[in-house]
């Protein structure tokens, strides 16, 4: 059949070899399929049949558990089979040759979960935050893809697109429903009370939603500080490996180092940052230009002075950031206002309390997030563009402008939230007007 | 041996869509009949006697525009005009009227009965007659036979009618009017979706017996406004409509005798209008609202009879009489017809196409009631469509409909085809999308060309909305081509953004603050343009912005309506639909991706397989 959706097949688990392996098969030709390569033939549904693999010339490729869900209450909502097999590259490799002989193709990536969002079983918050709970390397990236896989963004923003669709509601029953009594004429107040509160709410989120995509794509941390402080020292100490090249000549880094941690269950990228100086060299300037600006987009920065110098960055330090001394072990000098940990970036001493440091500053602002507001760009500039519609929305109720054109931006606005999830359509606003108000000349 | 008579479009029903559908199709040039089985109703009010409001009145001024018959009708009998949201924006103005029924019916009978290309029978139809898959014709109850290559069939709510009041029951079509039975039967046996609607009509009061002084008076605008583009003027006399209110004495009575109403009863399956709700569903409903408004209409001039509207129910008489005598001003009304429900089936509108054509008869098409709507408006709009079709499909020419970045025309259509109804259907504006482009003022600048071009439209109408485009054309031009510097702008007091940018008259029009009067002391050529055409265009310059960033949203709903699903798509090959998706796919067959996303229940994620699934096999298609 031309038109049929083909059956694909992959293997779901990692690298091989490994203790087992699982494929998975989805499509309209699962049955047949399981008929031809199974010994035992189409398992029955759901339950976990122990059978023997072959290819289709009748030889035992191996023996495993299978599970047969049949559609639509699968994964992708077609008919589902799973197999569990030995991890062996040899078993994977002829099995998945005989799944395509059977009339499966190699899925591609995504494609499970694509077909499971075409099926109606998850939103596109849901799908991403699948890949997220795939994806997440650090506590608070799991603990975060599970809330939000369980819904934490489709209620969120659910719940915004109910306050516009009360809005329209009002706004609507007022042009639709101008003779009748109870349907109120003067929406104004009612709807820029929810207005206002939406767009407090929004701006809110946008706020806290730093934090839940940073959790999400993880924290910056810049190590900033004058040349040759060390700050390439810290960072190899703290990378734990050779990221950055270390020398004893001022100015080495000229443009920003970035390595992946994981700090305090945090995904953290910390950042190596050219030494902040006044310079004539082009190439070096450029440097500083691009070390305070990773400085000013960074989350907090640590700032490493050579303690035989003393600290002259006052200027820049804002109230989350750390001071660390280096080079204690050569001199012992201290005369700085605030905490100051002392180090040396070289032998470690004095490292651990330092990341200690750093573990509480990632939890103090990972605790803001109790639930994932925003986890992806794609959320934060939906959010982003209505917020800017909500707000010309208010400032048309304010200067009197008529209810069909505030209307006309609420829907607007209702749209890009709208957009994130699903849609909002003329029957439910109709629906939220029948049912508050008595419409019945 | 009876003789047989031909005719290109037999229209059954002398209602407001077949009176409509009649007149457009013999409007078009085909030799059109109307059956009904009595003359003497063609044109009657059945319910409440007033044409318009909002959604509704747009959809008369579309109908005027298409050279349909209402609102020429209307202006001729409308009693009490108003202008109804005069203080918002003029997007969502509805033209409004209380009508005298009996002018109104007078009005249209001279306007069917001396129709061009149109033959009144008065007979009942009681088959049609199919021949190779389509419809051949229709029998009469007297035995007579006409051919004919299509049929409008416009019979309101005849089907298995039955009255409700307290515990009686009557079966019905109307108050007084015999079901026809044989008709009925037939559409049952083709098999098509049936539904079951409910509606509700208050009791009719004597006037004369109403205590006007009490009352607070509802008084018609000072200058009427006309439902048609070709009315000058409205001559009729204008009256006021009384306002009462219902009280808690009124609501206890009906609270005490609420089991008594038909429809608390349980004995009503069909499902009632949520913007028409009786008066025992708001007093149960709403418990906290101590009174509920209602407009008394007389129903005419010199008719005593007066509506009540707001009251609709279905208690029995006794229980009528007691709570509408405790209402202020009505202690001794004198109740002329009881108020009652009715049920009655409907056919399923998406077992339509969008010419409202039965998709599995070729030839018959359906409108109004009898598709789930209700109102005049709506199945004015409705007849005018299907006749259109019907004449066009004789001819074999393509259907025609109308988009919803088009006319309301469009949106009630689509709306009726693609998500079916649940309730009685009416138009509203929220249900347009387009509302700021699909106003009441320009829906001849709309569609009159359109109409032209498909012939519905006469040459006297023609002219006139030349001469109108043609002033409007300069007037918008001169506009665009007079200019000021914001400098200049800031001394007359005028707030725009000083950026040193010349803008022309038409920008400044668009303030909201600037009114084309303040323009006249800057542009003195601005005021030899007539006042029509300067309140038109100062309605236009209002949403131009807006209109211009809509063209987008209309650009993309094209797009999508121009993505065609192949007739005949096997839903079952496209994977992954759940089942009640790919069930409503496959009873709807939606004509395109922007139909199929209307429809109720079908996901983002189903829009996307089937996308993918209809651009994949067009690819395979064009290698192949």
């Amino acid at each position: 059949m031309a038109t049929s959706r083909e059956t694909i097949c992959a293997l779901a688990t990692g690298p091989l070899p490994s203790a087992i392996s699982v494929l998975r098969v989805s499509g309209l030709s699962v049955r047949d399929i399981a008929e031809r390569i199974l010994l035992k033939g189409l398992p029955k549904p759901r339950h976990a049949t122990l059978d023997t693999l072959c290819n289709l010339s009748g030889e035992i490729i191996d023996s495993g558990l299978i599970v047969f869900m049949p559609g639509p209450a699968s994964y992708t909502g077609e008919d589902t089979l799973e197999l569990s097999l030995h991890g062996g590259r040899m078993v994977v490799e002829l099995a998945l040759q005989t799944l395509i002989q059977a009339g499966a193709r190699l899925a591609e990536p995504g494609e499970f979960t694509r077909r499971a969002f075409e099926a109606g079983k998850l939103d596109l918050t849901r799908a991403e935050a699948i890949a997220d709970l795939i994806d997440a390397e650090s506590e608070a990236q799991h603990a975060q893809a599970l809330k939000q896989m369980d819904g934490a963004l489709s209620d969120l923003y659910g719940g915004w697109r109910e306050i516009l669709t009360e809005c329209l509601a009002l706004l609507e029953s007022s042009i639709d429903f101008p003779d009748e009594e109870d349907a109120p004429t003067r929406v104004d107040t009612p709807v820029l009370e929810r207005l206002s509160k939406l767009i407090k709410a929004l701006e809110a989120a946008l706020q806290a939603g730093n934090v839940t995509e940073r959790i999400r794509e993880g924290f910056k941390i810049a190590i900033m500080g004058s040349p040759n402080a060390g700050k390439s020292t810290l960072f190899n100490q703290l990378a734990g490996r050779d990221a950055a090249i270390v020398t004893e000549v001022p100015g080495t880094t000229r443009d920003i180092l970035e390595v992946r941690l994981v700090i305090g269950g945090y995904l953290v990228w910390l950042l190596d940052t050219a030494g902040l100086r006044e310079t004539s060299d082009i190439v070096e300037g450029e440097g500083v230009r691009r070390a305070l600006r990773a400085g000013q987009n960074a989350d907090f920065r640590v700032w490493l002075y050579d303690s035989s110098l003393g600290f002259d960055g006052d200027a820049h330090i804002l109230p989350d950031d750390i001071i660390a001394a280096n080079k204690t072990d050569i001199v012992k000098d201290v005369n700085v206002s605030r905490e100051t940990f002392h180090i040396s970036a070289s032998t470690g001493v004095g490292i651990e309390a330092l990341v200690r440091a750093i573990e509480q500053r990632l939890s103090a602002l990972g605790k803001n997030a109790p639930s994932p507001v925003i986890t992806r760009a794609r959320h934060r500039q939906g959010i982003q563009d209505g917020l800017a519609i909500l707000i010309e929305a208010r400032s048309m109720l304010d200067s009197g402008s008529g209810a069909e054109l505030v209307s006309e931006e609420v829907r607007r606005a209702s749209r890009k939230l709208g957009s994130l999830t699903g849609h909002v359509d003329a029957e439910s606003v109709l629906g939220s007007v029948f049912s508050n108000f008595c419409i019945g000349k | 041996m009876t003789q047989n008579s031909h005719f290109d479009v037999i229209v059954i029903g002398g209602g407001h869509a077949g009176c409509e559908a009649a007149s457009a199709a013999a409007r078009t040039g085909a030799s059109t009949a109307l059956l009904t089985h009595k003359t003497a109703t063609i044109g009657e009010m059945s319910c409440n006697p007033a044409i318009g409001g909002l959604g509704k009145g747009h959809l008369v001024r579309e109908i005027d525009a298409l050279d349909g018959l209402m609102a020429r009708v209307a202006d001729r009998s409308g009693i009490q005009f108003r202008m109804l949201n005069r203080s918002k924006g003029p997007a969502v103005w509805g033209p409004r009227a209380q009508i005298d029924r009996a002018l109104y019916r007078n009005a249209m009978q001279e306007e069917i009965l001396n129709h061009d290309n149109l033959t009144i029978i008065e007979d009942s139809a009681d088959d049609i007659v199919e021949a190779a898959g389509r419809v051949a014709g229709v029998v009469c109850g007297s035995g007579q036979t006409y051919s004919a290559e299509a049929v409008v069939l416009t019979t309101g709510t005849f089907l298995n009618g039955l009255i409700h009041r307290g515990k009686e029951r009557i079966q019905a079509g109307r108050a007084g009017e015999a079901p026809s039975i044989a008709l009925a039967d037939r559409l049952y046996a083709m098999n098509l979706p049936i539904g079951r609607l409910k509606t509700g009509t208050p009791a009719r009061l004597d006037g004369r017996t109403i205590a006007w002084d009490k009352l607070e008076q509802q008084p018609a605008d000072e200058t009427p406004i006309p439902f048609s583009y070709m009315t000058t003027a409205i001559e009729v006399p204008q009256i006021a409509c009384g306002i009462t209110f219902t009280n808690p004495a009124v609501h206890g009575e009906i609270a005490l005798n609420l089991q008594r109403s038909a429809v608390y009863s349980g004995a009503i399956a069909g499902k009632g209008p949520r913007y028409c709700p009786s008066i025992e569903d708001k007093v149960h409903r709403f418990a906290d609202k101590d009174r509920h408004q209602i407009f008394l209409e007389p129903e005419g001039l010199e008719d005593h009879t007066v509506y009540p509207n707001g009251i609709s129910t279905s208690l029995p008489k006794d229980v009528q009489d007691a709570f509408i005598r405790k209402i202020g001003g009505l202690e001794n009304a004198k109740i002329l017809q009881y108020g009652y429900a009715i049920e009655y089936d409907y056919v399923d509108p998406r077992a339509l196409d969008h010419h409202l054509e039965v998709k599995l008869l070729p030839g018959l098409y359906l409108a109004g009631q009898i598709n789930g709507t209700t109102g005049y408006e709506e199945a004015g709009a409705q007849g005018l469509m299907a006749g259109l079709n019907a004449a066009r499909r004789v001819c074999g020419l393509t259907g025609i409909t109308f988009d919803r970045a088009e006319a309301y025309i469009g949106v009630l259509i689509d709306d009726l085809v693609t998500r079916g109804v649940t309730e009685p259907y009416r138009m509203f504006t929220s249900r347009a999308e387009y509302r700021l482009s699909l106003r009441s003022d320009n829906a001849d600048q709309r569609l009159t060309e359109k109409g032209i071009a498909l012939g519905l439209v006469g040459p006297e109408r023609a002219k006139l909305f030349h001469v109108k485009q043609q002033a409007l054309t300069a007037g918008r031009n001169l506009l665009k081509s007079l200019s000021l510097t914001p400098n200049a702008a800031a001394k007359r007091g005028w707030s725009v953004n000083q950026d040193g940018q010349r803008r022309s008259a038409w920008a400044y029009l668009a303030y909201p603050k600037i009114e084309f009067e303040d323009l006249d002391g800057v542009f003195p050529a601005l005021s030899d343009l007539s006042s029509e055409t300067r309140s038109q265009l100062a309605i236009e310059a209002i949403y131009a912005g807006y209109i211009e960033r809509q063209s987008a949203d209309i650009e993309s709903l094209r797009r999508d309506e121009a993505l065609l699903i192949p007739d005949g798509l096997d839903y079952a090959a496209i994977g992954g639909l759940s089942n009640e998706v790919r069930m409503k796919l496959e009873t709807i067959r939606p004509r395109t991706l922007g139909q199929a996303s209307r429809i109720e229940g079908v996901t983002p994620g189903a829009l996307t397989a089937l996308l993918a699934h209809v651009r994949r096999r067009g690819d395979k298609q064009r290698t192949a």
